[in-house]
């Protein structure tokens, strides 16, 4: 630890331009966080009234944990992450793969990758909106029209339905995040080994999974984590798409902490549903953590 | 911190005593239904000219986004808005929560016979006033003149039961698919809907404290509308519609009967953006054989001053201003006025005879929605209930017997 001793001196000068920043961070990231930790243990609402809200221990967090309603939307983002999740990164690798080949218009195709990832959630969820309209949709168009479906069907009035089709929105904005992360990893896999493979008359699936996939792992491990929290904590889409309906078959979590906060007034225990998420988040990006690890091990 | 913000505050107080600066009031407004933005900045920029010491910067949210936008900004406490709509089914809640500033003394005592009563409700809590009734609306009966004269039906259908009459023989005749198109999303909108059923069966959302609405009148009025459904008379997409849906849908031709506010009047009968402009009809919603002639909610909408606004007198004034009979009188094809003495004016009258001839029916019977603080609780869960049963998951009884289990510990 030479190179340490000598850069403490350094570090030590360091601190007074780093303590700014520290400051900006505290206020803007650490005092959010202990107050919505202080709230959860309280009866706080919202309320014009300054009243000092009262200390309940751990009740709101019983409550959040026995409200079935509440874990109902729980259950609903851990099936919105698992799902767009796992499509994310199954066309992400296949559109990286295709894109990694040479062809004309090859640089065109990838500056297009870019563009459902550039486009603003709200504005994405909107356009959905009117690709799955009942009466105008384009979806509904084009399966009657090819004779795939009979008759035009309200996809997100339908508890079966709706779900599934958010998340569809939700992957063709998303995919192309992981597509980039793969495709970028894709340029550090050396021609050569596969030039080797082709001439040892290797299987493309055997290829894929033996050379390829060790090369791009740890860069799409990084793409899982950060879609996987991003799902977790899906919102947006669902506030535009179907405000939580038809019957309450979109509610996913974080729509639980808005409503319980904003349109119930309670903030107290939407703070504790908000941290019971915070948990499943940590825990989740913990898990992925210590699997990259093994990975690397082994 | 706060000595650089107060010296700061200082220092722009003393230029404005200077130069005079105006008064910037913010104002939070929606963007659907009733008046449209166009007519409210209109109305704006006139008090604006009268007033020249008054600013007002204008916000438009979608009416989902309205409670939350407001309660968010009001328990961040000052430097809010000075001026918020806020619907009929809120005053009760914003009053315990002190969100709106009481202003009882500001309104004068003759207003209180010139305005229709309706009105008054939908700002009043516990004897109190909070604000200044605006938008005057209820949801009516607007039908396609032209299906109805080719399915060979002489007369709007004066009860519900009518009313699936006239469109199974308009479906039978193939005129279109689904007759009726209502506003059965997860929202506001089905509640409203939901209500006009109940009043028009009789039925209450509360019986002595207790909740009604899984019995009577109420229960009634769920299975009228499952009935609907699975008739195919009823539109099968409206459980996924606002009002613009049905708006867009009736105007496209593809609907001969909508419920649906005021504003659909205007715009239903306007050649740029209807197919059937000039074959609409609207009348006061059904009644039901033996219990109600017509039945309408009230789904009303006032302006008040969040407590936090340092500018209460100018917002006053502003709400004033856009509240008044003349004001009112300009813009009213979206939404009718709040005065009782405008509906025989030539200037509301003209081109709605037909209109203003229903809301003098409809806006008499305005059945309201259930007051209490916890109304965005009780709304949320009934909205849930009754899809289930819209969507065939539940029998009608079910969901409302659970709704109202559950209901029963609301406030």
């Amino acid at each position: 630890m030479t190179r340490g001793q000598r850069a403490s001196p350094a570090a030590a000068q360091g601190w007074p331009f780093l303590l700014p920043l520290l400051i900006i961070l505290l206020c803007v990231i650490g005092y959010p966080l202990i107050r919505t930790l202080y709230l959860s243990f309280t009866d706080a609402s919202l309320n014009a009234l300054g009243i000092r809200p009262a200390w309940l221990g751990w009740d709101n967090y019983a409550y959040a944990l026995t409200n079935p309603d509440f874990l109902l939307s729980l259950w609903h983002s851990t099936y919105f992450t698992v799902v767009s999740v796992a499509l994310e990164v199954v066309i992400g690798v296949l559109v990286a793969l295709l894109l990694n080949q040479k062809f004309r218009g090859q640089a065109f195709a990838r500056a297009l990758l870019i563009l459902p990832w550039a486009i603003p959630t709200i504005v994405n969820a909107t356009m959905w909106r009117w690709i799955y309209n009942p009466e105008y949709g384009a979806l509904n168009a084009l399966l009657t029209q090819t004779g795939l479906m009979g008759d035009y069907r309200s996809w997100l009035g339908a508890p079966s339905s709706a779900m599934n089709m958010v998340i569809l929105a939700d992957v063709w904005k998303n995919y192309s995040l992981v597509a980039l992360i793969a495709l970028a990893a894709l340029q550090s896999v050396p021609d050569e080994i596969y030039e080797a493979a082709a001439l040892d008359g290797v299987p493309i699936w055997t290829r894929f999974w033996r050379l390829t996939l060790p090369f791009i792992l740890g860069p799409l491990s990084v793409a899982v984590v950060l879609r996987t929290i991003e799902a977790f904590k899906v919102f947006d889409i669902i506030y535009v798409m179907t405000r939580g309906g038809p019957a309450d078959a979109t509610k996913t979590a974080s729509f639980s902490v808005y409503q319980e906060a904003f349109t119930y007034l309670q903030a107290g225990s939407g703070a504790a549903y908000a941290n019971v998420m915070v948990l499943i988040s940590a825990l989740l990006i913990a898990g992925y953590l210590l699997l990259m690890k093994r990975q690397r091990a082994a | 911190m706060n000595r650089m913000i107060l010296g700061l505050s200082l220092l722009l107080s003393s230029l404005s005593t200077v130069y005079a600066a105006p008064v910037t009031l913010h104002a939070l407004f929606m963007k659907q239904a009733a008046y449209s933005e166009a007519n409210i900045k209109d109305m704006t920029k006139a008090f604006e000219a009268k007033n020249p010491g008054v600013k007002i910067n204008l916000e438009f949210v979608p009416y989902e986004g309205l409670h939350d936008k407001i309660v968010s900004s009001a328990s961040a406490g000052s430097n809010g808005y000075d001026v918020v709509l806020f619907d009929v089914i809120w005053p009760t809640e914003f009053a315990k929560n002190g969100f709106l500033t009481d202003v009882t003394s500001r309104i004068p005592a003759a207003d209180n016979t010139r305005v229709f009563s309706g009105a008054w409700t939908t700002v009043t809590a516990d004897g109190k006033r909070y604000g200044m009734p605006w938008i005057l609306d209820t949801k009516y009966l607007f039908y396609n003149k032209d299906m109805l004269k080719k399915a060979g039906i002489a007369a709007p259908p004066k009860t519900w039961e009518e009313l699936q009459k006239q469109a199974a023989i308009i479906k039978a005749k193939k005129l279109v698919e689904y007759p009726i198109v209502w506003s059965w999303s997860q929202a506001e909108a089905l509640i409203c809907d939901y209500t006009t059923l109940l009043s028009a069966y009789g039925g209450q959302f509360y019986t002595g404290g207790k909740p009604a609405f899984n019995t009577g009148g109420g229960l009634k009025a769920l299975q009228y509308m499952t009935g609907s459904l699975k008739s195919g008379l009823s539109n099968p997409n409206s459980t996924e519609y606002l009002e613009e849906d049905v708006r867009k849908v009736f105007s496209d031709g593809k609907a001969a009967f909508a419920l649906n506010w005021t504003y659909m009047y205007a715009m239903a009968n306007d050649p740029k953006q209807s197919k059937v402009a000039g074959n609409v009809g609207i009348v006061p919603a059904p009644g039901a054989a033996g219990v109600s002639q017509a039945s309408a909610m009230n789904g009303s909408m006032g302006l008040g001053i969040p407590t936090g606004s340092p500018h209460k007198d100018e917002a006053w004034k502003f709400i004033q201003y856009l509240t008044s009979a003349p004001a009112q009188e300009q813009f009213a094809t979206l939404s009718l006025p709040i005065w009782k003495a405008s509906y025989s004016k030539p200037a509301v009258v003209k081109g709605q005879a037909d209109l203003v001839k229903a809301a003098n029916t409809s806006l008499n019977l305005m059945f309201p929605r259930p007051t209490i603080a916890q109304y965005p609780q009780l709304s949320t869960l009934l909205q849930t209930s009754l899809q289930r049963a819209l969507l065939g998951s539940q029998t009608p009884a079910q969901a409302l017997d659970s709704a109202a289990k559950a209901a029963s510990r609301f406030r």
